[in-house]
């Protein structure tokens, strides 16, 4: 009894649990207060006149939300599914695989797009849109922001997923061989299924940072190409109404509760 | 008799190169997307930056170093002469500035969050990173937004402020340098907090033990054995932090109202008011080539450990 109490006491610092409290009052603080004043009944954006859905209805109304809606899950969708795809076949070949020639050239490339500040990604990309459209006559429309996407979205599929594969016991898929599997067989009832997890994770987080992305986007899109983070952009350039407010509480919502079932499946899945 | 082994040993060779081929093979869709759309635009700014600005925007193919001479001097109108001018200069020292007192504010408080963080009991650690974690995937745009509605003159710490009189004037808290480093703080805590926990949660209690064993108090302890100890996780932090803050676009966007300047939206106004392309690419690069030395101390600082090791 006296033992774990002093290893307990070893561990504390002092003043450390104030300021890991404060830590997180200061994250959540400012997100509480605009989700609360999201519920604001009055016209002002800081005159509280009683709870309310009205602005939620006001924005969820609004044409131009809907069309911004539609191109954020759009580009999302894709640039999930395409960098998933790619991103597990990279990870497949470059995990636990005998070292094959460029190989370390290939992880510093799908590293990349995560050290190179976002905004030299934005005007890089902007620049080479505006070069295909005028040398080569290339204009995707929004699959060029679909593009963008992705490359920023392939290395962050691919990390949990490489994660998965190297914690994953090669003794398995050397069972199924001897069982007579093809490596075919073996991949896809053995390795595979074990993989799911790790994808899932992947895709979560590539749908995510897509989902959320706002300096790449705002640089590459074209006229009508306005995605949510860039409609909330434009509404605060604007005399603000709670509707703002609504609008990105339904954003912070969605992003929130996204996280916290991925985070749920991971836990039951352990 | 040598023939059928050398032959085994042939196809053995053979189908380890295929194997090779398969492998290279389906990393390729990702290299090409990453190669063709994300090295590709380095390379356009790469040029553009050598090329003259084109009037309304974009590039004129003729070459020129004047956006790289435009980053320190200004060319008279009058007799042609360069004249030093160190405007951007500032712009980029005040950006270092930010970020170095964000990284620093950061450490301090996430420090001691992620350390009483790794020694919660087990159940409980996994909510504190999932609490860490929210923020961390949460839309940057709307975090920083929500800082704005705290701290406007018309916002929540001025309209409590004035309604129990302490105050009769609003503060002025938006718009100011304070106001881009309460932002950038407050949107890369979490990257310095989770790379620290991720050390401290490793960490080998039993020196810790050994400290007190040796007559060391809390302070000593933390500082001699723990802090050492977290070293890796205290550079990635601050290079995760760094990074990013150095280059911030959105915050200094919506917090410094355009007053306050710092390098992302220096490089992104080229690209848009300022119509000056090749200026924007050549601060872009100017930007990259800093981060690339920053990135290039940290492999070789973790790469040195691991050789120790």
């Amino acid at each position: 009894m006296n033992k774990v109490n002093a290893s307990v006491d070893i561990k504390t610092q002092p003043g450390f649990k104030a300021v890991a409290i404060l830590c997180l009052a200061m994250l959540y603080t400012p997100i509480l207060v605009l989700i609360i004043f999201a519920f604001n009944a009055g016209n002002l954006m800081m005159h509280w006149e009683g709870v309310s859905l009205r602005w939620f209805g006001v924005a969820l109304a609004n044409q131009d939300f809907q069309s911004a809606a539609r191109n954020t899950f759009m580009i999302s969708i894709v640039a999930t599914l395409v960098s998933t795809v790619t991103a597990t076949l990279a990870a497949i070949g470059m995990t636990r695989v005998k070292a094959w020639p460029g190989m370390r050239m290939a992880f510093m490339i799908i590293n990349l797009p995560l050290m190179v500040p976002e905004i030299i990604t934005a005007v890089a990309t902007l620049s080479f849109f505006a070069l295909l459209a005028k040398g080569l006559g290339l204009n995707f429309g929004i699959g060029n922001i679909m593009l963008a996407h992705c490359v920023f979205c392939i290395p962050f599929a691919f990390m949990p997923i490489r994660a998965r594969l190297e914690d994953m016991d090669l003794t398995l898929e050397n069972a199924a061989a001897d069982l007579y599997a093809t490596p075919w067989q073996a991949f896809r009832r053995v390795t595979f299924p074990l993989l799911v997890p790790g994808i899932a994770s992947g895709a979560a987080l590539a749908f995510i940072v897509s989902f959320d992305d706002f300096t790449i986007t705002q640089l590459v899109a074209g006229p009508g190409q306005t995605t949510l983070p860039l409609y909330i952009w434009d509404q605060t350039r604007r005399p603000m109404t709670p509707e703002i407010n609504a609008i990105s509480a339904v954003l912070l919502l969605f992003s929130i509760s996204f996280i916290i079932i991925s985070f749920l499946i991971a836990r039951k899945r352990k | 008799m040598a023939e059928p082994v050398s032959k085994a040993a042939e196809i053995a060779l053979a189908s380890q190169k295929n194997a090779a081929r398969r492998h290279q093979l389906l990393a390729m869709p990702s290299l090409l997307i990453i190669t063709l759309f994300g090295i590709g635009p380095l390379l356009v700014i790469l040029v553009y930056s050598f090329l003259k600005a084109a009037p309304y925007g974009g590039v004129e193919w003729k070459f020129s170093t004047d956006a790289y001479l435009n980053f320190l001097f200004q060319r008279d109108i009058f007799d042609d002469t360069l004249q030093f001018s160190p405007d951007y200069l500032f712009i980029y020292l005040r950006s270092v500035i930010f970020a170095v007192v964000t990284t620093a504010v950061c450490l301090i408080i996430g420090f001691p969050t992620a350390y009483f963080m790794a020694t919660r009991p087990p159940e409980q650690r996994s909510w504190w990173v999932l609490l860490i974690t929210i923020p961390f995937w949460s839309n940057l745009l709307v975090r920083t937004l929500a800082i704005m509605f705290i701290i406007r003159d018309e916002g929540v710490i001025n309209t409590v402020l004035m309604n129990w009189h302490v105050i009769d004037k609003p503060i002025t808290m938006l718009y100011t340098n304070f106001a881009i480093v309460l932002g950038l703080l407050y949107s890369y805590l979490p990257f310095m907090v989770l790379p620290l926990y991720s050390s401290l949660e490793k960490l080998d209690f039993r020196l810790v033990e050994a400290g007190f064993d040796l007559y060391a108090d809390k302070r000593r302890v933390l500082w001699r054995i723990i802090i050492p100890l977290a070293k890796p996780g205290i550079v990635a932090g601050c290079l995760l932090v760094l990074i990013p803050a150095i280059g911030a676009y959105v915050t200094p966007l919506i917090l410094g109202g355009g007053l306050h300047l710092m390098i992302g939206d220096l490089i992104a106004q080229q690209f848009g008011s300022g119509r000056n392309w090749p200026l924007g690419a050549a601060q872009a690069l100017i930007l990259m080539a800093a981060v690339m030395v920053a990135l290039f101390f940290y492999v070789r600082n973790s790469s040195g450990k691991m050789h120790h090791e």
